[in-house]
């Protein structure tokens, strides 16, 4: 029994910190808060959590019924349960959250980013008890959050805002008549909205009608608050974004942050600083975000969104009073910590830093590695992360609240990681980007490394020619999966032909053939297909993991090519081969009688390797027939039936709705593939519904 | 120096000896590798070789080399050709992706049938293609129907072949491994035919738990044929070209009415989900003979050879802390039971056997530091992980399936009973489940349990408990072994008076839980559950030399 004792408690929580934080608290008095709650989950509570740690603050998490075992529970030195799964009844719960404070005595709330972060109830709430909120005063945070109210008070601060109307719009009618008062394209958009939820882009009228219906929806569930507006779209327009940081009386501006890469209006891809600005721009952005602080007297870390046009042109969108998802790569690049300047700045403190201190050092970029798939426009997916390894190595950090084991459900946001990356240069922080996403092993969810990883090679991305155009535009017809070159179907061929040598090798390790006094050999000629492409390949070990392949003409019976490696790491997950100078790296995902499903350059695809024998036979072999659904509008993801637009009989159009799903709080219109009339419908309003699952029937 | 006259390879092999390949593309060289060895080896196709007529000795040569061509032309090249249009494969070409290549020797390759009657079409072999192999270096004998002669069907004189091999697989302690590609009986030879099906039975009797048997049916197998699979240990199927049934669907339609397809009446799907008469189902020929060899690898050779150990290039002391918090706190949430065993075994590699029948338990293969393991587990993911008919008799079959080729058996317990209701009544639940106790009681191999959640009930007893001479029993800290779950429990204790939440609490912190099982030594000791692959390692190191003998007797009587 001694034995299982010992163990949970070194499994659940690590000694040293806890003797360690005694210590700083018998030493120093009362300098700083003794303890934070941090009400949110997942990487971003991680994050708080890691910072505390630093400056010696005891630790609160609140989870809900699901998240019993979540990371960010484990990390924190105590954690309360808020309520049951769904975010409303738990993380939005304020009431439980009140009580969850009061009981755990801590000083202090960190609200993270979403949920309560700009929720000006909560804040007076908690200036009611006396608790310090680690973020802007009510005041702020109401004004600027509001995103009419914010417009009125930038432009009153000489910030330079976008055309539009400033004011609430409400009912059909008048955003119709608004929207062609300022023209089409349009955006609108919920006041109290943020992270892409509750706003959609129009080009007509009856885009806005629908989009009016699903962002009122949206942000009412999401936000609580269904306050619409509406305003000029620019097209291809870049998002970038300024750090702020103000203690009432300073207010220093960061280096500016680059978050065009988005897809339904959510940041994907980051980074710090942007290819694009000048140090011109770059100051006149500066000065009119610290202007737009001061003229609310904001008071912690905040952050001014711009759009900025082709011609370098600058609007200011909005201010989120909180800290962003994207904070990590301003930190990387100017070695700040910003949830110790946010901690600092609530107990009280002075900014110790000047505007001198805030300059550019090397480039950041973040990668929000999400569970979705990419292949079908970025859906989410949810499941049980069964294998999950993380990058290491000089330059990578990784912000993530999931581990091994962990489940990603349908309740909350389907992040994953962020992975940031940091260089001198941007050509190195993209190269270190490559390798530890290739490095990133995740198994048991659909997940958007694929999508990462071609972004990384794109060439627009490489020259920095980017906008918020940058997904449709490079990807047309949706994400397609990497497209792999003759050399590199090449190297895929040798990873295969590696692997069913280790394979073969093992199984010949058995003690009867080990007994033969001419024991069986592993194969030397493999047949390797990819793609349909064959390659005829002559693999020999050579020597401490150094092998040769040879690639050979299959009609000529000749060697067309010799290549020499060495293998660096073979495990159940990867393959690290060095081939001719360059590293390439192989995850292994799934090994079938003949093939492995490998992933390189951060898509997968199957290798399969044959001994000439089979593959001469392989010909032989049936193809199965795969059953047709196009009869059949197929649910893309789990989620809950929200609305069924269409009853049986009707006959539809290509594109006409059908029915709404929601899935992590997004709402997504599933539209008729072709004209045709509806058979059946199986979905039913307020019905959970798991993915592929038949939801209407087309005659 | 005969096969090299006969054959003048010397003119035929093109000039690839510094590369030593000869690409398999086109016929010739194919050839070339399969004869330069000797008469008896598995290839297709041959090419008739000039042959000197002047002397004795080169007539008698080329008669051979005639009867060794036409048995390697099979069926010959309208019905070869038929048979791949099937997307099935000829039986020469199978025997060859079985084996390793260039180990199969021929046996019989001359045979013909000695029938009178009805013009039976003679072509050297009889249908029926047998010898020995290796298999990754294992030896093994096969058999390999070739449906292109006379339609695969049995003879007197292809049964003969059969038992010949057999017989010699039992001498020496090899697996034997049979692909089935038969349309049944040769009716033209009436009685003598049935008896080649019986002299088979008989051996696949005799044989069974002294070497492995396995059958893959690569086409149809009807009528009395089916009952050789039957018996041997493994049973696997081709998807959509293989077919099992004891009369077919004419048969059927004429007797009942019923109309029903060969695929739904017997096909891969039909056995390997409802009737659990074959144990995997693949989608092609290459795909089940690759898997084959996969589980000869993993197989001993015989009762009385050492079981199969390879490398391990897994660390026995490796922990997974996922295990940890694998087991939901909610006792009625389900989990996925293959994630405990894949996170227990050596590089997470099980081999299970059949994975669509009777999903509420789960056995197969593994290794653990490299030497074959069973697994038997329920799986809280169906059916709660209940055991009913179908898994009492899935589970018992491979138990003793292990316990007769001295494989040790490791068993992840949550079950929560027996699953209740007259369809299991009236089925006979009471002696299919009996079964498994049977099996497990009488096992002498090392039995090695860890119980991840619910032991309840007589399931306990069952599942590989110390009582039936389990050698090691575990609990998690998730375990609770008693008599019933809470609800019910309270309901008879207390009759349903007084506040029924506190008197399950009362229950459950009483017996809901490991500890009445670990004080009263039931269990062995309260395990960490990532430590679990460490600790059954070690286990299973300590146990190798288990010695345990049952009562000597002719057998036991196992209820059927």
């Amino acid at each position: 029994m001694n034995r299982l004792v010992t163990s949970l408690f070194n499994g659940s929580k690590t000694t040293t910190n806890y003797i360690q934080r005694n210590a700083f608290h018998s030493t120093t008095p009362n300098f700083m808060f003794e303890k934070i709650l941090v009400a949110n989950r997942g990487e971003i509570a991680c994050r708080v959590f890691k910072t505390c740690k630093e400056m010696g603050i005891k630790t609160v998490a609140i989870h809900s019924d699901a998240d019993k075992h979540a990371r960010h529970v484990l990390e924190a030195d105590e954690a309360v349960c808020v309520g049951p799964a769904p975010t409303s009844q738990s993380y939005l719960n304020i009431d439980n959250i009140l009580e969850a404070i009061k009981s755990t005595g801590a000083q202090a709330v960190h609200p993270g980013y979403g949920f309560l972060s700009e929720n000006s109830r909560f804040v007076k709430e908690l200036e009611k008890i006396g608790v310090t909120f680690i973020g802007p005063n009510s005041y702020a945070m109401h004004a600027l959050g509001d995103k009419i109210e914010s417009k009125k008070i930038a432009k009153a601060a000489g910030v330079s805002v976008i055309p539009g109307f400033i004011g609430e719009v409400d009912g059909i009618e008048q955003v119709i008549k608004i929207a062609n008062e300022i023209g089409y394209p349009v955006m609108v958009k919920a006041s109290a909205g943020g992270g892409g939820k509750g706003m959609r882009i129009a080009w007509n009228d009856e885009d806005v009608k629908i989009g009016y219906r699903l962002s009122k929806q949206e942000a009412k569930s999401s936000f609580g608050d269904d306050r619409m507006l509406i305003e000029k779209y620019i097209d291809r327009g870049r998002h970038i974004e300024i750090q702020v940081l103000s203690d009432g009386e300073t207010a220093l501006y960061f280096p500016e942050r680059e978050c065009s890469i988005q897809r339904r209006n959510q940041k994907v891809v980051e980074e710090a600083p942007s290819p694009f600005l000048d140090d011109e721009t770059r100051t006149a952005m500066g000065k009119q975000a610290v202007a737009l602080c001061k003229a609310v007297g904001y008071k912690s870390a905040g952050t001014v969104e711009f759009l900025v046009d082709e011609k370098k042109n600058f609007y200011f969108l909005e201010m989120n009073t909180r800290l962003q998802v994207e904070h990590p790569i301003t930190e990387e690049i100017t070695g700040q910590d910003l949830v110790a300047h946010m901690i600092r700045i609530a107990y009280g403190e002075r900014l110790k830093i000047a505007q001198k201190d805030l300059k550019i050092k090397g480039w950041a970029i973040e990668s929000r590695v999400y569970a979705e798939d990419p292949y079908r426009n970025f859906l989410p997916s949810i499941g049980r992360i069964k294998k999950y390894i993380r990058p290491e190595g000089p330059g990578v950090r990784i912000d993530g609240g999931i581990y091994e084991g962990g489940e990603i459900s349908t309740y909350y946001d389907p992040l994953i990681s962020k992975l940031i990356t940091y260089a001198d240069t941007r050509k190195t922080a993209i190269v270190r980007m490559k390798r530890a996403l290739d490095d990133y092993y995740i198994k048991g969810v659909n997940h958007n490394v694929p999508f990462l990883r071609d972004v990384m090679e794109n060439a627009k991305f490489l020259s920095g020619d980017i906008s918020t155009k940058f997904i449709p535009e490079e990807y047309p017809e949706g994400f397609q999966g990497y497209k792999f070159a003759p050399k590199q179907i090449e190297q895929l061929a040798i990873a295969g032909a590696i692997l069913r040598y280790a394979d073969q090798h093992k199984s010949l390790t058995n003690n009867a053939n080990q007994a033969r006094s001419s024991p069986v050999e592993p194969d030397e000629f493999n047949v390797v297909v990819i793609d349909n492409v064959r390659h005829l390949v002559r693999f020999q070990m050579v020597k401490d993991a150094q092998f040769t392949v040879e690639f050979v003409d299959e009609e000529e019976e000749v060697v067309i090519k010799r290549v020499e490696g060495s293998i660096d790491e073979d495990t159940q997950e990867m393959l690290r081969l060095t081939i001719g100078g360059s590293v390439l790296r192989f995850q292994l995902h799934n090994r079938g009688t003949h093939s492995y499903t490998l992933q390189f350059h951060g898509s997968k695809i199957d290798v399969s390797v044959r001994t000439p024998e089979e593959d001469r036979l392989f010909k032989f072999m049936p193809e199965k027939l795969h059953i047709d659904n196009s009869n059949a509008l197929l649910s893309p993801m789990p989620g809950a039936i929200l609305s069924v637009a269409v009853k049986e009989g009707d006959k539809v159009v290509i594109g006409q709705e059908l029915c709404i799903i929601e899935a992590m709080k997004m709402q997504n219109v599933l539209r008729a593939p072709r004209d045709c009339e509806i058979k059946s419908i199986k979905a039913k309003a307020g019905t959970n519904v798991a993915v592929d699952e038949i939801l209407i029937e087309f005659k | 120096m005969l096969c090299r006259r006969l054959l003048k390879t010397n003119n035929i092999i093109k000039n690839v000896a510094s590369l030593k390949y000869t690409p398999t593309t086109t016929t010739s060289t194919n050839v070339v590798r399969n004869l330069s060895r000797s008469f008896s080896t598995a290839s297709t196709t041959t090419t008739v070789q000039p042959i000197d007529h002047s002397s004795q000795m080169d007539r008698i040569l080329g008669r051979i080399q005639e009867e060794t061509n036409r048995a390697f032309e099979g069926g010959g090249e309208k019905r070869n050709n038929a048979q791949h249009s099937k997307g099935k494969l000829l039986a020469r070409e199978r025997i060859d992706l079985l084996l390793d290549a260039d180990s199969f020797r021929e046996y019989d390759m001359l045979v013909t049938h000695r029938c009178q009657d009805f013009a039976v079409e003679k072509i050297p072999g009889d249908g029926v293609i047998t010898g020995h192999g290796t298999i990754n270096g294992k030896l093994v004998f096969v058999f390999s129907q070739d449906f292109t002669v006379n339609g695969g069907s049995l003879s007197e004189a292809h049964a003969e072949k059969i038992c010949k091999i057999m017989d010699k697989a039992m001498k020496v302690g090899a697996p034997v491994i049979g692909l089935n590609d038969s349309g049944g009986a040769r009716i033209q030879e009436g009685i003598a035919s049935l008896a080649g099906y019986a002299e088979v039975f008989q051996r696949n009797v005799m044989a069974s738990g002294v070497i492995p048997q396995i059958s893959v049916i690569m086409g149809p197998c009807a009528g009395g044929a089916v009952y050789s699979p039957a018996i041997t240990d493994f049973t696997f199927m081709v998807k959509d070209t293989s077919y099992l049934f004891v009369t077919g669907p004419d048969v059927v339609k004429s007797v009942t009415k019923q109309d029903i397809t060969q695929e739904e009446l017997g096909g891969a799907k039909t056995h390997t989900t409802k009737s659990g008469v074959a144990h995997l189902a693949f989608e092609n020929d290459i795909d089940a003979l690759k898997k084959v060899r996969e589980l000869v690898t993993m197989l001993p050779q015989s009762n009385y050879s050492a079981p199969a150990q390879s490398e391990c290039f897994d660390d026995p002391t490796r922990e997974d802390e996922v295990l940890d918090k694998i087991v939901p706190e909610d006792p009625n949430k389900p989990y996925d039971m293959m994630e405990v065993i894949e996170r227990v075994v050596d590089e997470g590699r099980f081999f299970e056997i059949q994975p669509n029948y009777a999903k509420n338990i789960i056995i197969g293969f593994a290794a653990m530091e490299g030497r074959t393991v069973g697994i038997v587990a329920n799986q809280p993911k169906e059916l709660a992980g209940c055991l009913d008919i179908d898994a009492s008799v899935k589970a018992a079959r491979f138990v003793r399936f292990c316990d007769c080729f001295n494989i040790p058996l490791i068993t992840f317990v949550d079950v929560p009973g027996f699953l209740p209701g007259t369809d299991q009544e009236h089925g006979g639940i009471i002696r299919h489940g009996a079964k498994l106790l049977y099996a497990y009681a009488e096992a002498t191999v090392p039995k090695i349990a860890v119980i991840t959640r619910k032991a309840y009930g007589g399931a306990y007893d069952v599942m590989s408990s110390k009582h039936l001479r389990g050698d090691t029993n575990y609990s998690w800290p998730s375990g609770q072994v008693a008599v019933m779950g809470s609800k019910g429990a309270v309901e008879i204790i207390f009759r349903g008076k007084g506040d029924i939440a506190e008197q399950e609490q009362i229950y459950n912190d009483k017996f809901a839980n490991p500890l009445p099982a670990a004080r009263r030594g039931f269990i062995d000791s309260i395990i960490v559950p990532r430590e679990t692959r460490k600790i059954i390692c070690e286990d299973l190191q300590v146990l190798k030399d288990k010695k345990l003998e049952n009562p000597k007797k002719k057998h036991g009587n196992i209820p059927l």
